[in-house]
């Protein structure tokens, strides 16, 4: 009991971090029906970003932490969403109007490419943090067992609903979420009254991409350590989390992260830890052939 | 010299729209006065909702110019403006023949969304949305209001929040012209607004038309076949036939054109001049 209790925690934060990435993900097929494979990428970026902005604080004489957190997580997602919109604008917007595969063959290579350019930049050795937020709460002790919550978990969850919250109220009730709906249903007629379409789909690289900056900065403060490569494993998962959840749905990403985040975390604890990701990959196997449009999406209906 | 011709809001001069070898409009010239219904009509394939394509953006053409006059004298080339510009600084709405709704949002979404330009400078950009600043929440009541005004107008008021996918057929296209309505236009472009409604919706929608005309003092440029709603309406109509414009004046000079008789009845190019000496005598 307290054993479970104590993985329920762990994957609920581990889930909470899939679900902001995987935002990212559901909220750009959304709008342009298309899978942006560099997003796990532009994640990495963001961890980066934190960490080089994190220190370059600490070296100037920040060193009040609630301060210095603040100011990275503002930086962070300013400059994340800055790399969002610039390979919107160089790698997507010229083929938007090219065959269906073209952007998706563009974003591996944008994704490629966003990894080579951190592993040279930044070199290739995992990049180490020490640990920043510290201190928690034991919750139940039995039998010598003792249940933690940490600081940093209780941070990450709540940080977490309260983006989503956020998000969902941008998406439901201001002008910008309803033009980016309007572009989801009609690109053309959103067009003709009056929306800039360019402008929206723009604003939904660089919303996304803000959110991954915030799932980059979690991560680096939960683990502590980053490379070049995390993007690709985070970002595949948190596409899994998108497509579980019902891709284009924005409760559904969030659901879906949740779920992939406590499978990984129970498979690890309960049964072995290598196959962890054996365990969340079938779950996308699963859905594709069972439930392809996911837990929350709406069934595509083809009109004849 | 005919009315339109004097200031006419829209001026359309040697437009000229090809797709690889075929010509879908070949040196079209017309005017739309201010305050006039001008309707277009001709035969299936003619080119009219190529035009339309033109004017609000949708097509850039090969050749010609587009002029918008607005009341104040400030003048915009169409033919050089893309077509979210087109529809919000321009002030040029549209419908079309076969309803674009956005089918997964409320009927009152519908009407916001074209009202977004005013909705985004008032937010600044959502950033002040997000905070809920005062004047948002301003802009946001006005706009609610100006749908619910045209929605009290097409008679969708109790249907508010429903999904406009949901609406009956004669329904959505009111509610598009609604919701071209709610850009607040100087020149409202409806692409057969008629095609599928019953007689009395057709006579309701005359009214309608009428009445925005009247109470908005904006011009309408129509396309359409149901010629009860050309003639009774139409302060000005232009004839296309194969691209080219073989009629332009009152009703009551097409209806008697040769010309326009000659391609409404179909007959061989050189029958015209016989088929012009009978109605002439």
């Amino acid at each position: 009991m307290e054993y479970f209790l104590q993985q329920l925690i762990n994957g609920v934060t581990l889930g909470s971090i899939y679900g902001l990435i995987a935002i990212g993900y559901t909220m750009v097929y959304g709008i342009i029906g298309m899978i942006n494979f560099a997003h796990g990428d532009i994640f990495m970026v963001g961890t980066f970003i934190a960490l080089i902005t994190f220190i370059g604080l600490v070296s100037i004489g920040v060193t009040f932490i609630p301060l210095a957190l603040m100011l990275v997580l503002i930086i962070s997602m300013v400059l994340t969403a800055a790399w969002g919109w610039t390979v919107e604008r160089l790698a997507y917007r010229p083929l938007r109007e090219s065959f269906r595969l073209a952007p998706l063959i563009t974003a591996i290579g944008m994704s490629i490419a966003l990894q080579n350019f951190v592993q040279i930049s930044q070199g290739a050795r995992v990049k180490p943090l020490q640990p920043v937020i510290t201190g928690g709460y034991e919750i139940m002790e039995k039998d010598g067992f003792i249940v933690n919550l940490s600081n940093i978990q209780i941070m990450i969850v709540v940080v977490t609903v309260a983006l989503m919250i956020i998000f969902s109220l941008i998406i439901s009730r201001t002008a910008l979420g309803r033009s980016q709906r309007a572009c989801e249903q009609d690109r053309v007629m959103a067009s003709l009254v009056g929306v800039n379409v360019d402008r929206t789909i723009s604003l939904t690289f660089v919303m996304g991409a803000a959110l991954a900056a915030v799932a980059g900065l979690m991560f680096l403060l939960y683990y502590g350590v980053i490379d070049f490569y995390i993007g690709f494993v985070a970002g595949i998962k948190a596409f899994t989390a998108a497509v579980l959840g019902g891709i284009g749905s924005l409760p559904g990403a969030m659901l879906g992260g949740m779920i992939i985040g406590l499978i990984e975390t129970f498979w690890s604890a309960y049964f072995s830890i290598e196959y962890k990701d054996v365990a969340a990959f079938s779950v996308l196997v699963l859905v594709l052939i069972f439930l392809p449009s996911g837990l929350l999406g709406r069934p595509e209906i083809e009109k004849v | 010299m005919t009315p339109w011709d004097q200031e006419p809001l829209l001026k359309v001069e040697h437009l000229t729209m090809r797709f690889g070898g075929l010509v879908a409009i070949n040196d079209l010239s017309f005017s739309a006065g201010r305050n006039d219904i001008t309707a277009m009509i001709g035969p299936n394939g003619a080119g009219k909702t190529t035009v339309f394509n033109c004017i609000t953006g949708f097509y850039k053409p090969t050749e010609g110019m587009i002029t918008l006059t607005h009341e104040d004298g400030e003048k915009y080339y169409l033919e050089r403006l893309d077509d979210h510009r087109i529809a919000s600084e321009t002030n040029v709405a549209r419908t079309f023949q076969n309803i674009r709704l956005f089918g997964g949002m409320s009927v009152l979404e519908n009407l916001l969304v074209a009202q977004h330009h005013k909705l985004m400078k008032a937010s600044l950009f959502t950033v002040g949305g997000i905070l809920g600043l005062n004047s948002y929440r301003l802009a946001e009541e006005e706009a609610i209001e100006l749908s619910r005004f045209w929605l009290d107008k097409v008679g969708l008021e109790s249907r508010a929040d429903d999904t406009s996918a949901d609406l009956p057929y004669g329904a959505q296209r009111r509610l598009e012209i609604a919701r071209a309505m709610c850009s607040k236009p100087c020149l409202l472009c409806l692409d057969e607004p008629a095609a599928g409604l019953n007689p009395r919706e057709t006579q309701e929608l005359n009214e309608l038309l009428l009445e925005i005309r009247e109470e908005q003092k904006i011009a309408i440029l129509l396309i359409e076949h149901d010629m009860g709603v050309v003639m009774g309406i139409s302060d000005h109509i232009i004839v296309l036939d194969y691209g080219e414009k073989i009629s332009d004046g009152t009703p009551e000079h097409v209806r008697n054109d040769p010309a326009v008789i000659a391609a409404y009845l179909g007959v061989e190019d050189d029958e015209v001049d016989q088929v012009e000496a009978e109605v002439a005598s």
